[in-house]
């Protein structure tokens, strides 16, 4: 089901978002993280399929849209990393988390504090390089020129639409900024654990049930252990 | 009883170069299922003509930027802007040929 969650604008306020959960009360209270931009879309019917199997195994399970993402009417360019990290903690604190599970970009959002799972982390910095790249392949096939550097320079002063993301000047540069997430209090989930190749990869969004079934069921042992040791 | 012949050393340096260039294709190969979705089998199959960027419908900018990112770690290379253009993207043969390019300079 789906339910809102209060979700702090960055000028003040507050603005209701949507989240998918499954939520029966229960002790483990897993928050996804979504992957950004793209990858979000790419990796969204995957990320249900592992709460179903989550919610089997008496897990609650959490997937919020971020401010200006998903189902969001949100203004994607008035958001930062900073502000989604907000956005995040707000989540945490509306669904009374226990756990995380950042996907990819998620894990540049990781709140402090909780236990959990970092799965493919990314630094910001490569996931521009790829939406750069994919606007100068598209002009090129469109007939006008354009390069990474220029369109740098143009992100930094006015920020700028990649992929049809209109990414604000502070955004930009806070992902520029952003280094791969060190795993910390976090374990780190690599793609060649789950088998078969990664779904963020796929031209077309697609899913894999025994990738779902490796990745819920570490997630599930992870959380059993925890409840156990309480 | 014959006499087994021994088994051939690999380890001259045409060997090294053929050894590398096996492994570069085996690993695009590898790139190109994950980002088209299709089993190793079915990628087995491609060959210099193959078309790429253009012939597949599902290769749009956003994939074939991400398989150049995914190149650019699998290989340990950089792919510069002025290096992407439509003869290397559009058969698997220009994408191979580009990528032991990339992996002899680096």
């Amino acid at each position: 089901m789906f339910a809102l969650w209060p979700c702090p604008l960055p000028g003040g306020g507050v603005a209701e978002e949507n989240a998918r959960i499954f939520d029966a009360g229960r002790q483990s209270r897993l928050l996804f993280i979504p992957p950004l931009f793209d990858e979000h879309n790419k990796l969204r019917h995957q990320l249900v399929e592992v709460m179903q199997r989550l919610d089997a195994s008496g897990v609650d399970c959490f997937l919020p849209d971020l401010p200006g993402c998903n189902e969001s009417t949100a203004c994607l360019t008035n958001h930062t990393l900073d502000s989604w990290r907000t956005a995040v903690q707000a989540a945490v604190e509306h669904f009374r988390i226990s756990h995380v599970l950042a996907v990819r970009g998620g894990g540049l959002l990781v709140p402090a504090g909780l236990p959990g799972w970092l799965y493919g982390p990314v630094a910001g910095k490569q996931l521009l390089r790829s939406m750069l790249r994919a606007r100068t392949i598209a002009s090129r096939e469109a007939g006008h020129e354009e390069n990474i550097e220029t369109l740098t320079d143009m992100a930094h002063a006015d920020g700028i639409t990649l992929a049809g993301w209109p990414i604000g000047a502070q955004m930009f540069v806070q992902l520029e900024e952003a280094n791969k997430p060190a795993p910390d209090q976090l374990s780190l989930i690599e793609q060649s654990e789950l088998g078969g190749g990664a779904l963020w990869l796929r031209a077309e969004p697609d899913f894999d049930t025994d990738q779902a079934d490796a990745l819920a069921a570490t997630l599930a042992m992870g959380l059993g252990d925890a409840e156990r040791a309480q | 009883m014959t006499e087994q012949s021994a088994p051939p050393t690999n380890t001259g340096p045409e060997n090294n170069a053929l050894r590398s260039r096996v492994s570069i294709d085996r690993d695009l190969r590898s790139i190109l299922c994950d980002v088209l979705g299709l089993d190793p089998d079915e990628v087995e199959i491609f060959d210099s003509d193959t078309g790429l960027f253009g012939h597949l419908p599902e290769l749009d900018s956003m994939a074939v930027a991400g398989l150049l990112t995914e190149m650019e770690d699998r290989l340990d290379i950089i792919i510069e802007d002025d290096d992407v253009d439509g003869e290397m993207l559009e058969t698997y043969g220009g994408l191979l040929a580009f990528a032991e390019a990339k992996v002899a300079e680096s």
